[in-house]
């Protein structure tokens, strides 16, 4: 299995980002992206500041995965899924809880905290954010 | 053991996963009757973890829950333990993963955190320890969680009833909670009834060793002790909560202290979830708190195997009724519900090994 | 100016007895030969995955190495998928920029040392960010499929249109000697193929393929063959295809086809080379360039226009779909099929009369896009 892939390191610095959904704001124009970047996408300014971004979303496009890339062989078929937070940041992220046949595009879902890479049984469990339909 | 300075309950939250399987599916998949074993269990079906869930998972959904009825911010919490038998890690602290993800202590994490064995009363345990540093005033806001993703070899009678689940709780001043707990006392002996030896993955148990000398005496010395304490009776208590390993021991040893059916029914959740080990005792309280109303008296009696009980002497407050509403409740999580076969049951408890399996649990 | 003086390439397919020493070689060594050169000022080598899949950098070295070329300067260039049109995009410069007289550019990729899917998706999955999108479990094919969704809702266009391109793709490579696929592939197939990342089907796909291609650039025209690069443009686009504003456009291409352009205002090409990963890139491609309208392409691939013998044909050899996805060496391939198209050595697969090209090498999801435009001398 290749290196890059059981990093421990690679995983722990992005934590702010995969528990807590932490990513960045321009305080210039206003837009925000996961992770947080240096250099505003939009706008060009270095002027960004970290945030908390919210924890519910919709579904924009979706995608189900039935050829798995190795270490995620286990949990196929599973959605990967364009989300559009509410305050209109957009990120890639797994969904979790639902049938690849209940997903549509405009569904409501919130964030979770589950296993999303595992290293074997002896390796790291990476926890990161998913994404499940609303309860309510 | 009553602590200095009064403390309570400031918020409390439960997460179950959505899956469960049914006992007869159980029993099919061994080729058994369940008719026959249905009347001595007592849980018609478990919730079941799904592929990605654990005990960090629902300890995390259960904490975000009781820091919402909290109203409480997360920097706040000075200590975070997580009861469990199942942890993610032999050795890597739940907790350290739950400061983080929630966190704790603010951005400097100035925070204590710890797990908890002690079979199924791990939960109720670190409860115990944070009512302890906010009683003496070490902390302000203490979290404690009991949470398990629970085993129960295959084919096994524990197959029908070890769960998934757990409930959270936000311990604090009495003048921030929502139901005061006024005494906690435990009862510890050596019984070995049930454990699991490091490196095995189920547990091992002694059947009908693990009621009278075991479950009941223990449960009983605490619950009568702790009444003495306090100079109550039965009679003082709205609800009673017991460790619920199936649906049957917690109505028995209610009975035998001399609580009706109806104080123990709101708090009586496994016949519906399974046994969530160290979340077990702890979700049944839970369901009591929400529906609980000012001035009512709970009582809970924990169980842990090896053995000992931990119980509590809890009254509830004013303000519950505004913070019962502020995150989804106990049985919100009962009823959002799906059913599993045995073999993606399997799979989700990842009974079944994949060649190459490099995701493997 | 700078001209394709020579070509060579190996069968694309699997090539389980040979490395990427081997295949590089052998159409390394057929370029020179079609060139009838000795030698060259500088080695430029095309690859995507090496790395990953065959354990191997430095690979410059390694390709000069097994060429019995030690002592030249050599580079790897990689841009994933975009990696040919761009190593020839950076052999060009060298010449335009006089560090070279004559540049060597070799394109080769082993994909089927992983014989596993689930470790060449891995592999792929390198093209995409490996933070934001590989980590929750995204894989290349399905950020295709992200695109395909994204189509299919904004034109109103149902699945099986999609077929267009692999039929026609599968048809054009059946006389193509070193393609692939060389079967004819029924629209009934096509439905009938695994889901891979829903919507997008196995059939929707290019198959993962060893391959090697060479072609030896020249500041002076060649011997007996000459193809001119009149126009080069690359531009890039965000790795991550959740910051895309519109997943049913490929910017990046249209900015390399400008940039290619503007050294030739009047080029028109006699047939096309699009890097057709899935159908539906394929789709979005032929709407950049100006084949067909938005929402479009399936009826400019099921026209007679885009076939061989039509007015625009597209990848008269077969395309990734059926020639095959050598993927860094694909750009290459794409080079040394023009130079046998416009010098009228493509027997089988001939455009008939061609005398000009536009080649498309792109990488990701149009992440990194080169376009070439080359002409017969």
């Amino acid at each position: 299995m290749w290196a890059y892939w059981q990093s421990v390191p690679a995983h722990w610095r992005e934590l702010p980002a995969r528990y807590r959904l932490e990513g960045g704001k321009c305080r210039d124009c206003g837009h925000t992206t996961l992770p947080d970047e240096m250099v505003c996408p939009v706008c060009g300014s270095k002027n960004i500041e970290r945030i908390n971004l919210p924890r519910r979303g919709k579904v924009v496009n979706y995608s189900v995965i039935w050829n798995a890339p190795r270490g995620y062989e286990y949990y196929t078929p599973y959605v990967v899924a364009l989300i559009e937070l509410e305050d209109g940041t957009r990120i890639f992220s797994q969904l979790t809880d639902v049938h690849p046949d209940e997903v549509r595009e405009g569904m409501e879902v919130e964030m979770v905290l589950r296993k999303t890479r595992v290293s074997g049984e002896s390796g790291l469990i990476a926890y990161s954010y998913k994404f499940r339909p609303v309860m309510d | 053991m009553r602590a200095d300075r009064k403390v309570g309950i400031v918020g409390w939250g439960v997460y179950v996963p959505k899956w469960r399987i049914k006992s007869e599916e159980l029993a099919r998949g061994w080729g058994r009757d369940w008719n026959r074993y249905a009347a001595g269990i007592m849980v018609e079906e478990k919730s079941v973890p799904g592929i990605d869930e654990d005990t960090f998972t629902i300890a995390y959904e259960a904490s975000v829950n009781a820091l919402k009825r909290a109203r409480l911010d997360a920097s706040l919490l000075r200590a975070v333990y997580v009861g469990t038998e199942s942890k993610p890690y032999a050795v890597k602290t739940t907790a350290t993963m739950l400061i983080d993800a929630l966190g704790a202590g603010g951005n400097g994490r100035l925070t204590t955190g710890a797990d908890y064995e002690f079979a199924c009363k791990a939960g109720t345990e670190a409860m115990q320890s944070v009512i302890g540093l906010v009683g003496s005033g070490m902390i302000e806001y203490g979290l404690a969680v009991g949470a398990d993703t629970a085993q129960g070899a295959p084919g096994d009678a524990l197959e029908y009833t070890a769960a998934a689940g757990g409930a959270a709780y936000i311990i604090g001043p009495a003048e921030r909670s929502v139901a005061i707990i006024e005494a906690s006392l435990s009862h510890v002996t050596d019984t070995p009834d049930f454990w699991r030896r490091q490196h095995e993955r189920y547990p091992a148990h002694t059947r009908a060793f693990t009621g009278e000398p075991a479950y009941f005496k223990h449960i009983v010395t605490a619950a009568r002790e702790l009444m003495s304490l306090m100079g109550t009776g039965p009679e003082d208590y709205d609800y009673a909560v017991f460790h619920q390993p199936n649906g049957k021991y917690p109505l028995r040893v209610g009975t035998r202290l001399g609580f009706t059916p109806d104080k123990l029914k709101p708090g009586l959740i496994t016949p519906y979830i399974g046994n969530t080990y160290s979340g077990s005792a702890l979700v049944g309280l839970a369901a009591v708190l929400d529906q609980a109303k000012p001035g009512q008296r709970i009582l809970v009696v924990s169980f842990g195997s090896g053995a000992g009980s931990d119980a509590f002497h809890i009254e509830v407050g004013d303000g519950i009724e505004e913070v019962q509403g502020l995150a989804p409740k106990t049985l919100d999580y009962v009823s959002r519900k799906e059913y599993v076969d045995y073999t993606t049951y399997a799979r989700y408890r990842r009974m079944i090994r994949m060649l190459h399996d490099f995701s493997a649990y | 100016m700078v001209y394709i003086v020579g070509a060579g390439l190996t069968k694309v397919g699997n090539h389980w007895n040979r490395s990427l020493r081997h295949l590089a070689a052998e159409a390394a060594l057929s370029a020179m030969e079609d060139a009838s050169v000795e030698e060259v000022d500088y080695v430029v080598v095309a690859n995507a995955l090496s790395g990953v899949i065959n354990g191997q950098e430095n690979l410059a070295s390694y390709v000069t190495t097994h060429l019995g070329m030690t002592g030249t300067p050599a580079v790897k260039v990689e841009a994933a998928g975009a990696s040919g049109g761009a190593a020839l995009l950076m052999a060009r410069s060298l010449i335009s920029g006089r560090m070279a007289d004559r540049v060597m550019v070799v394109g080769v990729e082993k994909m089927t040392d992983y014989t596993a899917l689930e470790d060449s998706t891995a592999a792929l999955s390198t093209f995409i960010d490996s933070e934001y999108e590989a980590f929750p479990g995204g894989t290349l094919d399905s950020i295709h499929a992200l695109m395909m969704r994204a189509y299919m809702r904004k034109y109103d266009v149902p699945r099986e249109e999609f077929s267009h391109l692999p039929v026609l793709m599968h048809e054009n490579a059946s006389t193509t000697p070193h393609a692939q696929l060389r079967f004819k592939l029924k629209p009934k197939s096509y439905e009938a193929s695994p889901v891979i990342a829903e919507p997008i089907k196995m059939l929707d796909l290019a198959p993962l393929s060893d391959g090697a291609a060479a072609v030896v650039l020249s500041r002076e025209a060649g011997r007996e063959f000459s193809v001119e690069i009149v126009g080069s443009g690359q531009a890039t686009d965000t790795i991550s295809a959740y910051r895309r504003e519109d997943l049913t456009q490929l910017p990046s291409v249209r900015a390399a086809f400008k940039r290619a352009l503007s050294e030739s205002p009047d080029f028109k090409p006699d047939f096309y080379a699009i890097h057709d990963y899935s159908s539906v890139m394929g789709y979005v491609e032929a709407e950049e360039l100006g084949l067909a309208g938005r929402g479009e392409a399936a009826q400019f691939f099921s026209s007679e226009e885009a076939r061989r013998n039509g007015s625009s044909p597209v990848n008269p050899e077969g395309g990734l779909k059926a020639r095959g996805n050598p993927i860094g060496a694909t750009g290459v391939y794409q080079a040394a099929e023009a130079f046998l198209q416009l010098t009228g050595r493509a027997e089988g697969w001939q455009v008939p009369g061609a005398r000009s090209a536009l080649l498309l090498s792109v990488g990701g999801l149009g992440a990194n896009s080169v376009v070439h435009l080359v002409r017969g001398v």
